[in-house]
C-alpha cells in the first residue's frame, strides 16, 4: 500500500498540489485522473521521489519514504517499477539490454540468467523478435511494452504509470490497459496510473482519484464514476460524444 | 548573482558525481565506452588539425625570420615550442571542447527531456554519477594521449611543409626541434590538458543535466556547454601558465 498524506507542492508562487491525501491499495489498479495541468503527474513524481515537496509525507507499506536519505530510499526504489509517458527507454541500449539494465545494476545474475529473465518479461508483454531492436526502431506501443517489461524485470511491489496510453491508437491503448491490469493481479502489485483517458478509467479503474486544481475533488471507482453529481468530474467524464451516450438518464 | 547560483549548482552536481558508484563493473565498462567515444573517435580530427597547424606554423616562422643573425634551425625550435606549450594543449582542447562538449551536453540534455534520467533516479541509481563520472574519467585519461599525438604530428607537419617548400633543410629542422628541449614543458602541457579535460566534460555535462524543456533547450544547452567550457579553458589556461611557468 502507498499513502500520500497532506502533500503540498508549489513551483515558485504557483501552488500545484494543496494538501493532497491519497491511499493506493495493493493488488488494485489505482487511477489518478483529471484534465491536463491539474497536477496529476506532479503528484506521481512526488510519490516516487522525483520531486521534493514542501509539506506532507509518502509512506510505502508504512515506511516513511519521503523522509529517508538518498541511500536509504534505494531499497524501496528497487521495489518500484515505472512506466514513463514516452517510455524513457535508454537510446543506446536495445530492447533486451533495456530490460536487463535493472538486473545488471542490482543483481548478481549471470548474463545467461539475465537474458532468460529479459525474454520472460518481453514475452509477458507479448513482444517477440524485438530483442535486438533499438528504441528508435520500435513503434510507440512497442516502446511502452518494452518499458513495462523493464519495469517488471525486478518483480516490483509498486508500479507507476504516467499516461500509459498517450499517443497510442485505441486498440494498442486497450492492450496496454489489459497488460497493466493483468500484471497488477499476477504480481499482486500496488499500481498507480495517471491518465485522462476515459476508456482506461472504465476498463481498469478499481480505485479512482479525480484531481482538480491541485486538490482531490472526488474519489471512487469505475462503477460509480458515471453516476457522479460532482460538477467538475461530470464535465471531465462526459466531454466526449462516446461518454455522453453512456450517461445515465 | 546568476554566476554564483550556477557555480553553486555546478559544485553540488560535482558532489553528486563523485559519490560512491553503484556497481564498479558497470562503471568500468562505461569508462571504456567513453574512452572510445570521446577519445578515439576524435583522433582523426585532432590528427588533421595538428598536421596543418604545424605546417602553417613552420611556414609563418620561416617568412618572419628575415634576419641573417637568426639561425634557420630556430624555425624547428619555435615550431616545437609553440606546438608543445600552447597549440597542442590549448587549441586542440578548444577544438575537443566543440566536438566532445556539444556531444556530452546534447546527449545528457536529451536524456533529461525524454525522462531517461528520471528513469535512472526512480530505479535508485545516482544518475549524475552514472552518466557523468565515466565521461570525466575517460576524458582525463585519453586527452593527454591525443595531445601528445598532436604535438608529434604538428612537428611532423612542420617538417613536411618546411622541407617540401625548401624553406629549411631536413637536418636544420631536426636540429631545431632537438635544441633546448626541457621535459618540464611536456609535463606542463599534459597538466593543462588534464585540467581542460575535466572542465570540458563537467561544464558540458552540467548544462545538459539541467536542461528543462524540449529540442530547442537541448540545442541551447549544447551551445552553452561549449561556450562556457571554452571560457573556462581560456581563463584556467592563464592561471595555470602563471602558476606553472612563472
Amino acid at each position: 500500500m502507498i499513502e500520500g498524506l497532506n502533500i503540498s507542492k508549489r513551483f515558485g508562487d504557483r501552488m500545484v498540489l494543496e494538501n493532497v491525501s491519497v491511499r493506493f491499495e495493493q493488488g488494485k489498479t489505482n487511477l489518478i485522473i483529471g484534465q491536463s495541468g491539474m497536477g496529476k503527474t506532479v503528484l506521481l513524481k512526488c510519490l516516487v521521489g522525483l520531486f521534493e515537496f514542501e509539506e506532507g509525507k509518502v509512506l510505502y507499506d508504512e515506511r516513511p519514504f519521503s523522509t529517508m536519505s538518498f541511500y536509504d530510499k534505494k531499497s524501496i526504489r528497487q521495489e518500484i517499477g515505472m512506466l514513463f509517458q514516452g517510455g524513457a527507454l535508454f537510446d543506446s541500449l536495445n530492447a533486451e539490454e533495456n530490460v536487463m539494465f535493472p538486473l545488471t545494476m542490482f543483481t548478481k545474475m549471470t548474463l545467461a540468467e539475465k537474458l532468460e529473465r529479459a525474454n520472460i518479461c518481453l514475452s509477458r508483454v507479448n513482444l517477440e523478435n524485438v530483442n535486438k531492436l533499438f528504441p528508435s526502431e520500435l513503434s510507440g506501443g512497442m516502446k511502452k511494452r518494452v518499458a513495462i517489461a523493464r519495469a517488471i524485470a525486478l518483480n516490483p511491489k509498486y508500479l507507476f504509470c504516467d499516461e500509459p496510453n498517450s499517443g497510442l491508437d485505441p486498440q494498442t491503448a486497450n492492450l496496454i490497459d489489459e497488460l497493466i491490469k493483468e500484471i497488477t493481479l499476477e504480481y499482486n502489485m500496488t499500481t498507480v496510473v495517471v491518465t485522462h483517458d476515459m476508456n482506461s478509467v472504465l476498463e481498469i479503474g478499481q480505485k479512482i482519484y479525480f484531481i482538480y486544481k491541485g486538490k482531490i475533488w472526488w474519489e471512487g471507482n469505475r462503477d460509480n464514476i458515471l453516476d457522479t453529481d460532482n460538477h467538475e468530474l461530470k464535465a471531465f467524464v462526459f466531454n466526449s460524444e462516446l461518454t455522453r451516450r453512456l450517461r445515465p438518464q | 548573482m546568476k554566476i554564483i547560483y550556477h557555480f553553486g549548482r555546478y559544485l553540488s552536481l560535482l558532489k553528486k558525481v563523485f559519490r560512491q558508484p553503484e556497481k564498479m563493473a558497470v562503471y568500468r565498462r562505461q569508462f571504456l565506452v567513453e574512452v572510445e567515444k570521446l577519445g578515439l573517435d576524435s583522433a582523426g580530427i585532432v590528427a588533421i588539425i595538428s598536421v596543418f597547424m604545424g605546417a602553417v606554423l613552420t611556414i609563418q616562422m620561416a617568412f618572419n625570420i628575415d634576419s641573417p643573425l637568426v639561425p634557420l634551425y630556430t624555425i624547428g625550435f619555435a615550431t616545437r615550442q609553440s606546438m608543445v606549450l600552447e597549440f597542442a594543449p590549448t587549441i586542440i582542447s578548444l577544438i575537443l571542447c566543440g566536438k566532445v562538449g556539444s556531444r556530452i551536453a546534447s546527449e545528457i540534455g536529451t536524456m533529461r527531456v525524454t525522462e531517461q534520467i528520471d528513469a535512472l533516479e526512480v530505479m535508485g541509481i545516482n544518475s549524475a554519477s552514472f552518466l557523468i563520472l565515466p565521461k570525466i574519467m575517460a576524458a582525463m585519461f585519453i586527452f593527454p594521449f591525443l595531445i601528445m599525438m598532436s604535438m608529434v604530428l604538428g612537428v611532423i607537419g612542420g617538417w613536411a611543409a618546411g622541407t617540401s617548400s625548401g624553406l629549411i633543410t631536413s637536418f636544420g629542422y631536426i636540429y631545431g626541434i632537438q635544441s633546448f628541449f626541457h621535459m618540464y614543458d611536456v609535463w606542463y602541457a599534459l597538466t593543462k590538458t588534464i585540467v581542460f579535460a575535466f572542465i570540458i566534460t563537467s561544464v558540458s555535462a552540467y548544462h545538459g543535466y539541467h536542461t528543462i524543456g524540449g529540442a530547442l533547450e537541448v540545442g541551447n544547452a549544447s551551445t552553452s556547454g561549449v561556450v562556457y567550457s571554452s571560457i573556462a579553458i581560456i581563463f584556467s589556461n592563464l592561471i595555470l601558465t602563471q602558476l606553472l611557468l612563472a
